[in-house]
């Protein structure tokens, strides 16, 4: 068979402040046809630039400084502006992360889908909608005939990227380049998206490279993957041998990071008196009720995860601890203590006792202000330490999150790693030295290898300092890896709450069980192997509305 | 489309309201004059007789909100009022002429003047701007580009007069093409009318040129940034089609709003160019009745002047509501 | 009729001259990219481009003085034009040059992202700076100092109307020009630097406020501004400079402090919008959560984690707002109820010098007056402009 695609030694550079600075650093690739070859790295290996390189395709400030593109023979970089305007769309699509911004909010679905038949002279537009509606239709679109002349925002992000490929599909192409489709869904979701778009290519034999940070997503959708590191090509392998005998290390610990995981610990006595108590909790946002009757307990020492899709209540429960979100019935008690329900109504140790870590580092520290005060000033404010004696307080906090304190403590949050960032956050919260820490999801804007390194951090000082801990988020494996309880959530209610090694086995609540099977695995057939458990004509909307 | 109509009825309301505060606004700080406005305007020396009658025709013996209310009854109907350099004078001559010359008489044909003024200026700006603008987006970071952004931004960094003699050296001293007095009176033809105001209006059109031209260049870049337009040169499609088909039809919003907000700037700049070019418009006039104190006038002029700019506010509000996908087709 | 019919003319040459090079191009460089994929607009925007430079030399060239003896002023005022230009220019590259090579490490590293516009603002401010502080120093007399010799014409020449002791002359009622152009940099810039100081404390703290504690003082400040920006400002600075004038009555220095304070006020409620919208955008950030969760106060919420993340933004408005106020102050000494006499202001001296811009075909110099007055105006503007676009665009990190 002949190459489809092939892309030798290229090097790609991207601008700022006025200068270049490499961004691929000679990636050679080959693509048969029909073939799908899924692109994984963590964010800032390059991956979305080759993707559209191997369209012949820029952003701007960026330029390809070396190396050659080719597409079926043509060779890409050289092509004039129109040779490649004749081959974008009709022989080469994109589907783009979010199909949301990528669709013109001026233009109809099905207008947009014919732009490209019509203007590449495949089809005339009546052709093209009806083939369109045909599409719609693979791809399990709910109300097919219809659903093309809604505009995009009246429709849903799982609907508008599956739109989004049928447009790609439209031509038909030979080859369709996926930028992360999936990352903006949440799982349940997802799983439709991932069953359509894998279905379709291989009904019109289509190759693609499948680009995305999640391994378990391409392990389903690939017959080879790549994988790359800061614009270095790592290894290459097809599918199989790449999940099941990884030859570089640092595909190795990619694969080794879903290993880490908690041992599950004791029941706690029934009589002990939890750390925090959620008696009953009720919230609204203005006039609309966020939180309907939420109860759990978590005890010294324990993690409780709170899980569920965005939307489910997770953050506004967590607003409710704290006094942010004052709830409009039930009470939240700290030590068998009713607290106020406003923070202004708390006293300092009250405030100092529950702390909160937050999900985006970036945003939890002040960038102007030096590490050593963000960390010094809870020491300074609740412990009343100042001189020198704040100092080595916080020397020793910045030891406990492993930073090197002589290093670290003058910098700027700016000048530190998103990791490490997140390792400020929790030395401020250490510092009020709290018995109840908050994580909102600290971990998921975090790459993989990061993220297996504050887990690990928070299970250390868990033990050493007897903390408790509300783990929120949408993550099961990070469930897996740290929680004792689990509590879910959807449309603010609990749906289930009960210890960890509980929640894993079966049976469950039904959503609960449509949460947990959506969770990509590693395992190559999973998704084939879901889709004949659910049954074909079960999956997508129907499961969802089953489940409400 | 139900809820169209209610945003733009709500902004209408809204700007029905403004402007009602406003109103109390101008009037209220007319009445932090000391003492009032009869002895303002007849000065130190004037008799008590001469500043009763005065205080008597003006209806100053009244309580403030009274008049309040009267002066806005009486504005809406178009009746401003009397002018005070009229009664002056009047007073001084010693003798009732039967001639007294109200506000309304003094504002109308002035007013019209000045929509002349800016009717002119619109046209020749709006277009220009906007493709210059669309231009500069286009070719962004490029030597055209470099060289616009330097002239508007030393357009706008230049004062209106610094402007209007610029050109009026140019155009008009050593190159007699055009008047730079812009004496005009009733029965002028078209033409002639035409080439008086076209100096003024040249130069309030670089004032807003340099302006609305960055501002839809912004407007054009930042619609050029998004994923859609990546997408549609990712489908292939031309350079024009792209721009015609895709961009513009987004882009619509942010221009009519450009334009609406620097036809509002304009009222601020016709102000300074009327006078530069004694050019007979409502903006010389409120200089004119600022500088010997003609408070009906002055007050008349500045309702005048904020209604336009809350109006022209209001406009680019609710075209850019109307021209909005979201809220044409609501879900 | 005919300049019509002549331009016309010009733009088709133009165009067919683009066509020319584009295929010209394409033919010797054997189709290579640059040329292959050019726009039609683009070469054409290229030879109109390379016509106007070369129309400017040979205009450049011209003799100054015709042949009857008569000044050819369209020449002489083209030259000064494009000499202060190119003045200017070389003046900007040597001061970034020296900015490069002087001072600290962070100073140099900051001269040598700066484009040559806004090294230029940076020269242009801190000549201003300094002509406004030693401005009594700098000028040769004083203000108000009259001589015997009225309406003296610049160019310091005795046989072209000038005096040696007056470099620009001497004005109607015999006051050395270049004297009051130096105070006139005192006067209306010191006046337009406090009224700015003055708008942001008031903006500022008020903006700051609101964003924080947000609630019914949010909402009261917000729509009170909101009536306030409903009239343009200058017109409402003419109304309330109406009554101020009243108030002040004979004592014309009282007439300036009032219109420090109206203009301050007026121009506040712009800055109280900026304040309060970067306020809002700070206010939602997690530190300052995780900083109100730890039961800190309202003084610490404001100057320790607001204001710190605001001052780029802050610094780039003040830039603004001062030239605002500024133009707003020179406009309204132009129209004749802004800074009083006898104090020297540039708005004020542009308005009685007007009337010399009708002279100018016969003698450039004494028209020259009116618009080096408003020059001084633009050119500080221009300067501080340019810094601002500069600071905006690097702070934005738009890459474009």
């Amino acid at each position: 068979m002949s190459l489809l695609v092939e892309i030798n030694d290229i090097y790609i550079d991207g601008r700022s402040d006025e200068t270049w600075s490499p961004i691929i650093k000679g990636i050679s690739l080959e693509l048969k046809k029909g073939e799908v070859l899924g692109l994984i790295g963590e964010s800032g290996a390059g991956k979305s630039t080759l993707g559209l390189a191997a369209m012949g395709f820029t952003r701007d400030g960026v330029r390809i400084s070396g190396g050659s593109v080719k597409f079926d023979g043509i060779d890409l970089l050289s092509a004039s502006a129109a040779q490649k305007r004749s081959l974008l769309g009709k022989r080469i699509a994109y589907v783009a992360q979010s199909a949301a911004a990528s669709f013109n909010p001026a233009h109809k679905l099905i207008d947009q889908h014919t732009e490209g038949p019509v203007q590449h002279g495949v089809m005339s537009k009546a052709e093209s909608a009806e083939d369109g509606i045909e599409l719609y239709r693979r791809l399990r679109l709910p109300n097919p005939e219809e659903i093309g002349f809604r505009y995009p925002h009246q429709v849903s992000g799982g609907q508008l990227q599956r739109a989004m490929t049928a447009m790609a599909m439209a031509c038909r192409p030979d080859l369709i380049i996926f930028d992360e489709p999936t990352t903006a869904l949440d799982v349940t979701t997802q799983i439709e998206v991932l069953a359509s778009i894998r279905d379709i290519v291989e009904q019109f034999d289509t190759a693609a490279i499948y680009i995305t940070h999640d391994l378990a997503v391409v392990a389903q959708m690939a017959d080879k993957i790549k994988v790359l590191l800061k614009g270095d090509e790592v290894e290459e392998a097809d599918t199989r041998t790449m999940l099941s005998a990884p030859k570089e290390d640092y595909t190795k610990s990619l694969w080794a990071v879903r290993a880490f995981e908690r041992p599950q610990k004791p029941a706690v006595h029934t009589s002990a008196t939890p750390v925090v108590s959620v008696q009953n909790v009720s919230a609204a946002y203005g006039k609309v009720r966020v939180l309907h009757d939420v109860s759990f307990d978590i005890h010294e020492g324990r993690t409780v995860a709170v899980v569920g899709e965005s939307g489910s209540g997770k953050s506004t429960t967590a607003r409710c601890i704290t006094g942010l979100l004052p709830p409009t019935e039930g009470v939240i008690q700290f030590d068998g203590q009713s607290l106020p329900a406003n923070y202004k109504k708390r006293n300092k140790d009250q405030l100092r006792q529950a702390q909160m870590i937050y999900q985006m580092a970036d945003t939890a520290l002040n960038p102007r202000t030096k590490i050593g005060d963000i960390i010094g000033r809870p020491v300074q404010f609740y412990m009343g330490l100042t001189g020198k004696a704040k100092r080595r307080r916080v020397e020793e906090l910045l030891e406990e999150i492993e930073l090197p304190a002589s290093q670290y403590i003058d910098r700027l949050p700016s000048e530190l790693s998103g990791g490490q960032k997140q390792r400020i956050g929790i030395a401020r919260a250490l510092a009020a030295e709290p018995k109840f820490i908050i994580c909102d999801e600290v971990t998921s804007a975090l790459d993989q290898l990061v993220a297996e390194g504050i887990l690990k951090l928070l299970a250390r000082l868990q033990d050493s300092l007897k903390l408790s801990y509300m783990f929120i988020t949408h993550d099961l494996a990070t469930v897996k890896a740290i929680a004792d309880e689990v509590v879910v959530m959807k449309e603010g209610k609990v749906v289930e709450q009960g210890p960890k090694h509980d929640m894993f086995v079966p049976p469950h609540h039904p959503y609960t069980d449509l949460l947990l099977s959506s969770v990509p695995e590693m395992d190559p057939d999973w998704l084939t192997n879901l889709l004949n458990e659910r049954g074909v004509d079960n999956i997508g909307d129907a499961a969802v509305d089953k489940m409400s | 489309m139900q809820s169209v109509i209610s945003i733009i009825l709500q902004r209408l309301a809204l700007g029905l309201l403004t402007l009602f505060v406003v109103s109390v606004v101008i009037f209220t700080a007319v009445n932090m004059l000391p003492g009032d406005f009869a002895q303002a305007i007849l000065g130190q020396g004037a008799t008590p007789e001469a500043v009763e009658a005065i205080r008597k025709d003006l209806g100053l013996d009244q309580p403030p909100i009274t008049r309040y209310f009267q002066w806005l009854g009486n504005a809406i109907q178009g009746d401003l009022g009397n002018s005070f350099a009229q009664a002056n004078f009047a007073s001084f001559a010693g003798a009732d002429t039967g001639v007294s010359t109200t506000v309304a008489q003094q504002i109308a044909p002035r007013f019209a003047n000045t929509m002349f003024l800016a009717a002119v200026t619109a046209c020749i700006a709006v277009p220009f701007s906007i493709t210059l603008g669309i231009l500069a987006a286009l070719y962004r970071n490029s030597v055209f580009d470099r060289a616009t952004n330097v002239t508007t931004l030393t357009s706008i960094s230049s004062p209106e007069f610094f402007l209007a003699y610029v050109l009026i050296l140019f155009l008009a001293v050593l190159n007699p093409m055009l008047p730079s007095l812009s004496n005009i009176f009733d029965g002028m033809s078209f033409g002639e009318r035409l080439e008086k105001t076209l100096l003024p209006a040249l130069t309030l059109t670089l004032v807003v040129t340099a302006h609305m031209m960055r501002m839809t260049r912004a407007a054009i870049i930042n619609l050029l940034a998004s994923p859609y337009i990546e997408m549609a040169r990712l489908k292939g499609m031309s350079p024009m089609r792209v721009i015609v088909k895709h961009a513009l039809p987004n882009a619509l919003a942010p221009i009519i709003n450009v334009i609406a907000l620097n036809l509002a700037y304009l009222i601020t700049g016709v102000v300074v160019v009327e006078v530069v070019f004694v050019y007979p418009g409502i903006g010389q006039l409120f200089v004119d009745s600022v500088k010997i104190r003609d408070i009906p006038v002055v007050q008349a002029c500045c309702l005048i002047f904020a209604a336009a700019y809350i109006l022209l506010n209001l406009l680019a509000d609710i075209l850019s509501i109307l021209s909005n996908p979201r809220l044409r087709h609501p879900k | 009729m005919s300049t019509i019919v002549t331009l016309i003319l010009l733009l088709v040459a133009i165009a067919g001259g683009g066509w020319v090079l584009r295929f010209a191009g394409q033919q010797a460089t054997g189709n290579a990219p640059v040329f292959r994929d050019m726009p039609f607009a683009v070469a054409f925007g290229y030879v109109l481009g390379a016509a106007l430079l070369l129309f400017s030399i040979w205009y450049f060239f011209q003799p100054t003085v015709t042949d009857a003896g008569v000044p050819n002023a369209g020449v002489v005022f083209f030259r000064w034009a494009v000499q202060f230009f190119l003045m200017s220019a070389l003046a900007a590259y040597l001061f970034r040059l020296l900015g490069r090579n002087l001072g600290t490490a962070g100073s140099k590293k900051l001269f040598r992202q700066m484009p040559l516009t806004a090294s230029f603002g940076v020269l242009i401010i801190l000549i201003y700076a300094i002509t406004a502080i030693f401005a009594a120093w700098l000028a040769p007399f004083g203000q108000e100092e009259i001589f015997a010799r009225v309406n003296v014409l610049p160019g310091g020449n005795e046989a072209t109307g000038g005096d040696p002791m007056h470099p620009l002359g001497t004005d109607q009622i015999g006051r050395d020009l270049l004297s009051r152009l130096i105070y006139g940099a005192q006067n209306t810039v010191g006046i337009a630097f406090v009224t700015t100081c003055l708008a942001f404390f008031l903006g500022g703290t008020l903006g700051f406020l609101a964003a924080t504690l947000q609630g019914w003082l949010d909402q009261v400040l917000s729509r009170a501004v909101d009536v306030l920006m409903a009239i343009p400002s200058l017109i409402f600075a003419l109304l309330l400079m109406t009554i101020a004038s009243a108030w002040a009555g004979s004592e014309r220095w009282l007439l300036t402090v009032y219109m420090i304070v109206i203009i301050a006020v007026i121009d506040s409620t712009r800055v109280f919008r900026l304040a309060r919208a970067v306020g809002l955008n700070i206010v939602v950030m997690d530190y300052i959560e995780a900083a109100k969760l730890r039961g800190e106060g309202l003084g610490y919420l404001i100057f320790k984690e607001i204001l710190p993340n605001a001052t780029a933004p802050l610094l780039a408005e003040f830039g603004l707002r001062f030239c605002f106020v500024f133009l707003t102050i020179a406009s309204l000494s132009f129209l004749g109820v802004g800074i009083q006499p006898p104090l020297a202001d540039w708005g004020t001296m542009v308005r009685d010098s007007s009337q010399f811009i009708n002279f100018a075909a016969f003698s450039p110099l004494t028209a020259a007056l009116p618009l080096l007055a408003a020059g001084a105006i633009a050119l500080l503007t221009v300067g501080v402009n340019f810094v601002v676009d500069w600071m905006l665009h690097k702070s934005s990190g738009l890459k474009e």
